[in-house]
């Protein structure tokens, strides 16, 4: 499968940024093809809000560049072309607490020429979100189907979303992620989302980037992803032997009395063709949950 | 339902999925020129990426496990799977059956023998099932 058709919807290459000599991102390349959904997962602190500001041209890169659409992100022009064209939902919702829910999006469709009004009624409609109600009655979940909808209605061709699901109960959240799936299936879009939940972002997005320490550290499409990584558990008579794997993408070798358990991110075949060597008792591949694979990939880096 | 996948299972979604379309034409839930979900909307219904049930239509298309006609959807195909027709299947699944039941009795866990038979076949095909 050939990658890069086309130009990434949004591209950053050796990115970096300090915040008074600490440095946030150290060599950020990130890859996002058009059409995809993008989880990005990361510890707090990894780096993931940085790089959706400078991604928004709400920070400067220290060095290194981001593109969106092609264009740079830093410069006041291209960075306000590229916002015209992104919808956005961070943590704060962007929402004026004094307005209703009319008057809201009565207000924000006012700024875009592109406003789809077919959708602002479809999702008044499929949110059941009360039009006359202030928005500082609108309980959390209201207030983050609100945004959303905001954000599906100013025809954006990408939507950065800041941990969309974040403090929503269960059937909410599951409210967003279908709308998410549903529109992004409809317009032919791009969504690029941070989130904790791994298991909604294994459920609706088909590329993965975990970034750790503001390095990306796993990136491309789930499936692959999730192919390539295993666990190779090697049972011995005795204790297990004090093997060294060469594989490439060998993760992690642990020994633990008579077993010896190998995380691979390069698939099991060579690990298993290794273990054959060193005759053990049994030899067990297990794949990896996207958490498991998380936790790993975190693992490796320290 | 018919399909359900599980997300948390660590197995790829699409392949998942493949097999339980595969599952259900053995099962005769499914029969020659019977018409699949739509992509979109399965997709909706099981609230998980469009390009995971595209990709699994196409690799079953590809199979030759069902066809994809332009305009009108995904259909079950009428050709019977090249090299691999039913009764070979369900002498298998029989022979998978009586296997699963002894080694149930032996006190193996369900993970236990999954585990058993994904390491067998890794040790073998590993690179089976894709391409490109």
């Amino acid at each position: 499968m050939a990658e890069q058709p086309e130009q990434p919807i949004i591209a950053t290459t050796a990115l970096r940024k300090s915040y008074d000599g600490v440095e946030a991102l150290r060599g950020l390349d990130l890859h996002v093809p058009a059409g995809s959904i993008c989880g990005f997962l990361g510890r707090n602190g990894a780096g993931k809000t940085t790089t959706i500001k400078i991604l928004l041209g709400m920070a400067r890169p220290t060095q290194g560049e981001a593109r969106v659409f092609g264009l740079p992100a830093h410069l006041p022009q291209t960075s306000t072309e590229i916002r015209l064209r992104t919808g956005f939902v961070g943590e704060e919702k962007d929402l004026y607490r004094y307005m209703t829910v009319a008057e809201m999006v009565r207000f924000t469709a006012s700024f875009y020429p592109r406003w789809r009004r077919d959708l602002e009624q479809r999702y008044l409609r499929r949110f059941e979100l009360p039009a006359e109600r202030k928005v500082k009655a609108l309980s959390r979940g209201m207030r983050t189907k609100l945004a959303l909808l905001l954000a599906f209605c100013r025809g954006a061709e990408l939507l950065i979303l800041d941990e969309p699901t974040a403090g929503l109960d269960p059937a909410v959240a599951e409210d967003v992620l279908q709308a998410l799936v549903t529109h992004v299936g409809a317009e032919a879009m791009t969504v690029f989302f941070s989130s904790h939940h791994i298991a909604e972002v294994e459920q609706i997005a088909d590329r993965i980037i975990i970034i750790d320490h503001g390095r990306s550290v796993v990136a491309g499409e789930l499936d692959d992803v999730r192919q390539a990584f295993c666990r190779v558990e090697m049972v011995f008579d005795g204790d297990a032997p004090a093997a060294v794997f060469r594989a490439p993408g060998v993760a992690r070798v642990r020994r633990s009395g008579r077993v010896l358990t190998v995380v691979s991110g390069g698939g099991a075949e060579e690990v298993v063709s290794e273990a054959q060597a060193l005759h053990p008792k049994s030899i067990e591949v297990v794949p990896l949950t996207l958490k498991e694979i998380f936790l790993a990939s975190l693992a490796e880096e320290v | 339902m018919l399909f359900r996948p599980n997300p948390s299972s660590g197995v790829p979604i699409y392949l998942q999925l493949m097999e339980q379309v595969k599952y259900a034409i053995e099962t005769g839930a499914l029969r020659p020129g019977d018409q699949l979900p739509g992509i979109r909307p399965l997709a909706e219904e099981l609230v998980i990426n469009l390009n995971t049930v595209a990709k699994a239509y196409r690799e079953l298309e590809h199979e030759g496990v069902i066809e994809l006609r332009h305009g009108s959807g995904a259909f079950v195909a009428k050709h019977k799977r090249a090299g691999k027709p039913a009764q070979t299947l369900r002498d298998a699944q029989t022979l998978v059956a009586a296997t699963v039941k002894r080694l149930r009795a032996r006190g193996l866990s369900e993970e236990e023998i999954r585990r058993l038979v994904e390491a067998e076949l890794a040790g073998y095909a590993r690179t089976g099932g894709r391409h490109g």
